[in-house]
């Protein structure tokens, strides 16, 4: 269990921190004794984990007194805690089955996360379509001359079994654990340093790693930037959910401030700054 | 002073206190090292037997597919297997004669100043991390290997290429991690062996070659055993460099392929396993130890019966 930052200051300085210009200052009067003290308890993926981390730290500096931990326990339990009441919010990278919804989980989306195709800089290939990256992945393309390249033989790199990012890579090509890799790393980092370094080499990488020192390739004639992402148009990508049990307007005042702060200004700043995409 | 006025039966009283001290803090010493290797061996077979009820045994061992995340997993690590057997293999092949000709030189052949930079030069090849061999690995030896890969390779539509990670290199890289080890280890038997064997060797006529070859070495031969078994150990065990330069996907030992370790297997999908796969990688580790017992259990009869072979 990992246990995130717990800040417990007094409420002094607590009214001057929250600033005017918040639009539910008139209730923030009443509620204020309510969530001086309060904890917000987050369970759930692993790959949400610098997210919830950094929203939680943001939280607890803009509310002094509130305590937010984060527990990793993967998707699948976070959602499961939350439908049986311990814990408030599941972080989950996958939407909602309709067993867990039938259960009370309501799907609440804080930011959008893409998967980035990269090659190495002498590359001259620029766009592929799914269909060329499934034969890829499926060693059915093995030359970078069959996709409209130069003559240089294809050398597949992915992530670990049990990743998130291979799973959804996987499941977005059909191709659920049947990839046939040349390489497999244990991160995103791992697989940028061997792209970048082997001549030939293709990648999938988490967008938070921004793609540094490889050329990242546009699927379908769709760059993946963050508004192709956002309207949907840049095919690989996923949406990261915060799981409530019943609306978000059903929760206490220390929950519903939560996604205010989250969903609002302040806290989509935090998701764009960890590299994810931001909903509002 | 009060010491003198002891009496010799005083003295000999204190002389016991302090003997039974030393010997009990020195069997707590030695119970220490037994109770972690229970420990271990302990904590192993619990945590990966579960997995083996599970799967199956056969299914495990000799199984050829390694997909533990997918809808229906399969769990057959006959590959994984294979490539540590045969990366270790190669490792030993190419870093054990090396290493011993190395031995030969320090010990027999070089003046003492020449020794006296070798020797420092070798051993502080033990104290460099695994993972910087890995990352040497990454930058150097992957890439030479690619092109050595695109050159046997050009045309072929079967094989896939990876870039240069593959047996070969995890095996040179496990050869060069051996090294050390199996030098110093090496130096020392051939240090022990008794001057009269050289003397006698080189009054009979034989060239210092052949003194080496003949006489020397067979007579250290136990110690160079001791030496190969330090060195196995040591290739088996190594998870980091491995990792960084094998890529690390599953298939079989050949020398351009992509292959995976057993210690790889656990260490690289640790990180996001859980359920049957998570106690599937315990499983892993428990083949890894029973393998290296056994080796170790077989090399040290080989030494023993060599030992016999000489009296």
């Amino acid at each position: 269990m990992f246990l995130l930052g717990a800040v417990s200051a007094g409420g002094d300085g607590f009214a001057e921190d929250r600033g005017g210009a918040s639009p539910w200052e008139g209730e923030a009067e009443r509620e204020e004794e309510s969530f001086r003290a309060g904890t917000i308890r987050m369970e759930g993926s692993t790959s949400m984990g610098r997210l919830a981390g950094a929203l939680g730290e943001g939280f607890m500096e803009k509310y002094p007194g509130v305590t937010v931990t984060v527990e990793f326990t993967g998707t699948g339990a976070g959602i499961g805690a939350v439908i049986s009441g311990d814990t408030d919010i599941g972080n989950s990278s996958r939407a909602l089955t309709d067993r867990e919804k039938e259960g009370g989980a309501v799907e609440n989306v804080v930011a959008l996360d893409g998967i980035l195709l990269c090659v190495d800089s002498s590359n001259t290939v620029r766009n592929l379509t799914v269909r060329q990256l499934a034969d890829i992945y499926a060693g059915r393309l093995t030359n970078w001359s069959q996709a409209g390249g130069r003559d240089c033989p294809v050398v597949t790199v992915g992530r670990e079994a049990g990743s998130g990012t291979r799973s959804d890579f996987e499941a977005f090509l059909g191709l659920r654990e049947s990839c046939d890799y040349a390489n497999e790393m244990d991160s995103s980092g791992a697989v940028l340093a061997k792209v970048a370094a082997t001549p030939g080499a293709i990648g999938y990488v988490s967008l938070e790693t921004k793609g540094e020192g490889v050329i990242v390739l546009s699927l379908e004639d769709v760059e993946p930037t963050a508004e192709n992402i956002r309207d949907g148009t840049y095919p690989l990508s996923r949406t990261l959910i915060m799981v409530t049990r019943g609306e978000i307007s059903d929760q206490n005042t220390l929950i519903r401030t939560w996604f205010d702060y989250v969903l609002g200004r302040e806290g989509q700043e935090i998701v764009s700054k960890v590299g994810l995409v931001r909903v509002d | 002073m009060e010491k003198g006025k002891d009496t010799i039966l005083e003295k000999g009283k204190k002389r016991a206190a302090v003997e039974n001290a030393a010997q009990v803090i020195f069997a707590s010493c030695a119970a220490f090292s037994v109770f972690i290797v229970a420990a271990v061996t302990l904590y192993m077979i619990v945590s990966g037997t579960p997995a083996i009820f599970r799967v199956g045994l056969k299914e495990i061992l000799f199984g050829t597919v390694w997909a533990p995340a997918s809808a229906r997993p399969r769990y057959g690590i006959f590959s994984i297997l294979l490539t540590s057997l045969a990366g270790t293999s190669l490792a030993v092949l190419i870093g054990v004669p090396v290493g011993v000709l190395t031995a030969v030189f320090l010990a027999e052949v070089a003046d003492a100043w020449l020794a006296s930079l070798v020797r420092p030069a070798v051993e502080l090849l033990a104290g460099i991390p695994s993972v910087i061999y890995g990352l040497l690995g990454v930058r150097l030896l992957n890439p030479l290997l690619y092109k050595l890969e695109l050159r046997l390779f050009a045309g072929s539509a079967t094989h896939q290429f990876t870039g240069g990670s593959n047996l070969l290199a995890a095996s040179l890289v496990l050869a060069v991690m051996i090294l050390p080890t199996v030098v110093s280890v090496s130096e020392t038997a051939l240090r022990a062996v008794p001057p009269g064997v050289r003397a006698a060797s080189l009054a009979l006529g034989a060239s210092r070659m052949q003194t080496v070859f003949r006489s020397v070495l067979p007579a250290a031969r136990p110690g160079i055993v001791t030496a190969v078994v330090l060195g196995v150990g040591r290739a088996l065990g190594e998870a980091m460099a491995v990792t960084l330069v094998s890529g690390n996907s599953v298939h079989l030992p050949l020398p351009f392929s992509s292959v995976r370790f057993l210690t790889a297997a656990i260490v690289s999908e640790m990180g996001y396993s859980e359920g049957l796969h998570r106690q599937m990688l315990f499983t892993v580790g428990l083949v890894l130890f029973v393998f290296i017992m056994a080796i170790n259990f077989v090399l040290h009869k080989m030494m023993k019966e060599g030992i016999r072979a000489d009296e």
